[in-house]
């Protein structure tokens, strides 16, 4: 643990001797902290520009401050054509027309808009669920506390009432939609709070939880919260939602246990440390601790995640449209530009590459400055 | 709850009373037994010192007192009177009162028992603002000057940085403005100088027994170095295996050791006017597994004066020639029985077991 004799900056035995130092030494920290963000590589600057310019470009076509024409505009004379395509280059449209003759820069520009919502806020909702879940489990894993484990077995067994019961009594039992999710909820909430407080152990109850949303594999779980969610005509039920925050909340979902388990591990061993003792020691409270303590240094780790999670985000909502429960045309994403035209792959091929092609640079971006963060922050990590 | 500390309970009696406190743990390999009927007073401003090797239960027993061990398979038994009122029961609610405006701990390691991502000025500020209704300008006030009187140079400059750029002594004195800040009457030093550097082990001990004084704060020092308790302590208190095998005034116990496993501790400590390439005096083997505690003097495998008696019986804590000298021995130190057990114990070559266990495993 003798990490001080490695480190340039320690004053070591000098200030332990009482020997104040000239102000330029202290100094030397401050220029450390500006290049920590100057010796960047081109790479990562090519990311953050991509991602800069992406988001950009999504806000400007959503506001309408600077379009690049109607995305629902049908320009018959263009349609199909575009680069490579077989009915030949579209004249004045640079990435040429969709198969309706829709202009591909315009849709481009506006599905970057909904892909781009769609994942930060399923990360968003991820983040927020189960990085919090995933805190006061790893906070909490070696202190038993009823009225906590309670707590979160009652809001757990609610959202898992909701979803089970709704189904169940909606659709097996043929209670309104209303009715089956209030008694699955009050039903979990009363059975989760009851066995919450029997055991005590927020710990293992969290991380259970965790375990039987990960033993669904992801993209059936999306696509049944979708499917669940949407509701369908032929069945009389109609989703209460829109779309976007439909998709949000079922990759958002799927993203809680992952995002979670990570988010445990790291307060786990955060926890330990003697520091959240003393702060015991001095009288401060859980709640604040595990705010104020433990949060910080957890926040880096979830901040690198957050960002590769994002990209797959976006790959799961390509992955949605395609199977037919994405965002519902007109309005377009990149996913739904893929599946509205993937049968005109061999015909149009501009159409699907354009749009791929936005999702793989972006989530290459995404990747490269989740890594990057990742590698700066554990150098951070290191050097403590 | 910030106005509990300033109504002042005119308690006459010691600031602490530990009376037959036992702290077991349920684990899967059993019940570990980590303080098995510890008792000890602590008046105002007075100091005791704990000693005892690595898992002799001193930590635990600190801790056992604060009531800040992880709560899993816990049992505490026994009575901590904290001046004259019982807290041995209090949920941690009520016992957020105590920690740190009326018991405060210092940690072993520096480096750990800062939060690295929180400016120094923060966590000292954090613990004032929690226990004592002031302003912001007010405690960073305080900060600063407790800063000075842990003897950081530059207090100001430092509030704004964080642990990594701090020197280990440094941190420590930083822990220990923390430990200070809200103004206990009882501070747990747990280990305060192990992991730092021999030469800035001096200057921490000093900045704490200052401290001490000036605020008439009494303290617990838990070390494994009878060197540190020597002349910073009025009492010590000798561990082994949960339980207090001796205890005395410090100078009693210097003089006049009755317990053979104090005698060891001393033994193993080099000293100057020895030869250099001396060997070191070791004690053998190990401390007992405390969830399956031998039979009998729980010492008594690793000492030299064993007698048969030793194995089978446990010694009673008794009471010395001095007062407030109590030993937990059948053959002390020092004494006639003890003399001849020694002596029968070179005749018939007879060592204690943990040796021939030690010289086996090493020759193999």
């Amino acid at each position: 643990m003798r990490r001080e004799e490695l480190d340039p900056h320690s004053d070591g035995l000098m200030a332990d001797a009482g020997l104040v130092l000239p102000a330029g030494v202290a100094a030397g920290t401050e220029g450390e902290r500006k290049s920590r963000f100057g010796d960047l590589s081109v790479g990562a600057w090519l990311a953050i520009g991509w991602m800069v310019f992406v988001i950009l470009v999504a806000i400007l076509a959503k506001t309408h401050i600077f379009t690049w024409g109607d995305p629902q505009a049908v320009h018959a004379e263009c349609a199909r054509k575009g680069p490579f395509a077989q009915d030949g280059s579209a004249p004045g449209r640079l990435f040429g027309c969709d198969s309706d003759g829709r202009d591909m820069v315009a849709r481009l520009a506006l599905g970057a808009w909904t892909s781009l919502l769609v994942s930060f806020g399923a990360i968003a909702f991820g983040f927020i669920v189960g990085g919090g879940l995933g805190l006061v489990a790893g906070y909490f894993s070696d202190k038993p506390s009823r009225p906590i484990a309670a707590v979160a077995g009652g809001v757990i067994g609610a959202a898992f009432g909701v979803v089970a019961f709704g189904v169940i009594g909606a659709v097996g039992l043929g209670l309104s939609d209303g009715l089956a999710a209030v008694i699955g909820g009050v039903g979990g909430l009363a059975a989760g709070g009851y066995f919450g407080y029997q055991r005590g152990d927020v710990d293992t109850l969290i991380t259970n939880v965790f375990n039987v949303m990960l033993s669904v594999p992801a993209i059936v779980l999306a696509l049944a919260l979708v499917a669940f969610l949407q509701g369908s005509e032929a069945a009389g039920t109609k989703a209460i939602l829109p779309d976007v925050l439909i998709l949000i909340l079922a990759i958002g979902i799927v993203a809680v246990p992952l995002v979670g388990r990570i988010s445990r591990g790291s307060a786990l061993t955060w926890s330990q440390r003697d520091f959240v003792l003393a702060a015991r020691a001095q009288g401060a409270q859980h709640g604040r601790i595990m705010v104020r303590e433990v949060l910080p240094n957890v926040a880096p780790a979830m901040f690198s995640i957050s960002l590769l999670s994002i990209a797959i985000a976006i790959v799961a909502e390509g992955t949605l449209a395609i199977l037919g429960v994405g965002v519902r045309p007109p309005a377009p994403s990149w996913g739904n530009i893929i599946a509205l035209d993937r049968n005109a792959l061999f015909t149009s091929p501009h159409i699907v590459f354009e749009a791929s092609f936005l999702i793989f640079v972006t989530v290459l971006a995404l990747n490269y400055l989740g890594d990057v963060v990742r590698a700066r922050f554990d150098v951070r990590e290191s050097g403590i | 709850m910030t106005t509990a500390r300033f109504i002042e309970t005119e308690y006459e009696g010691p600031l602490l009373e530990v009376t037959d406190l036992k702290t077991s743990f349920h684990t899967d390999v059993g019940v570990v037994r980590a303080v098995d009927g510890v008792s000890l007073t602590l008046e105002r401003g007075k100091t005791l010192g704990i000693v005892g090797e690595s898992g002799s239960g001193k930590t635990v027993l600190s801790r056992s007192i604060m009531n800040l061990l992880p709560r899993f398979g816990l049992e505490r038994e026994g009575s901590v009177k904290f001046e004259g009122k019982e807290i041995i029961e209090l949920p941690p609610r009520q016992m957020r009162n105590f920690w740190g405006a009326q018991m405060s701990m210092i940690f072993q390691d520096p480096m750990t028992s800062l939060n690295p991502v929180m400016k120094i000025g923060k966590q000292i500020t954090e613990s004032i603002r929690q226990h004592l209704d002031v302003t912001r300008e007010f405690s960073s006030d305080l900060a600063v000057s407790l800063m000075e009187s842990v003897r950081i140079p530059e207090p100001k400059v430092r509030l704004g940085e964080y642990p990594h750029q701090l020197s280990g002594g440094m941190r420590q004195r930083v822990c220990i403005a923390v430990a200070l800040a809200a103004g206990p009457k009882l501070l747990f030093a747990d280990e305060p100088t192990t992991a730092l550097d021999v030469t800035v082990q001096a200057q921490v001990l000093d900045v704490i027994a200052k401290e001490q004084s000036e605020r008439f704060m009494a303290m617990i020092l838990v070390t494994h170095d009878l060197g540190v308790v020597a002349g910073r302590t009025e009492e010590i208190l000798v561990m082994y295996a949960g339980r207090v095998v001796e205890q005395a005034p410090t100078s009693v116990l210097f003089t006049d050791m009755k317990m053979p496993y104090t005698e060891a501790l001393l033994a193993s400590i080099p000293k100057l006017d020895e030869h250099s390439h001396t060997r070191l005096a070791t004690i053998p083997g190990r401390p007992p597994d405390l969830s399956h505690p031998p039979p009998g003097c729980k010492f008594a495998p690793r000492c030299r004066y064993v007698q048969d008696r030793c194995l089978e019986e446990e010694p009673p804590l008794q009471a010395g020639d001095a007062s407030g000298h109590q030993y937990r021995c059948w053959f002390p130190v020092g004494t006639p029985a003890g003399q001849e057990a020694l002596a029968r114990n070179e005749r018939d070559g007879r060592v204690p077991a943990a040796a021939t266990a030690a010289a086996a495993a090493g020759g193999a």
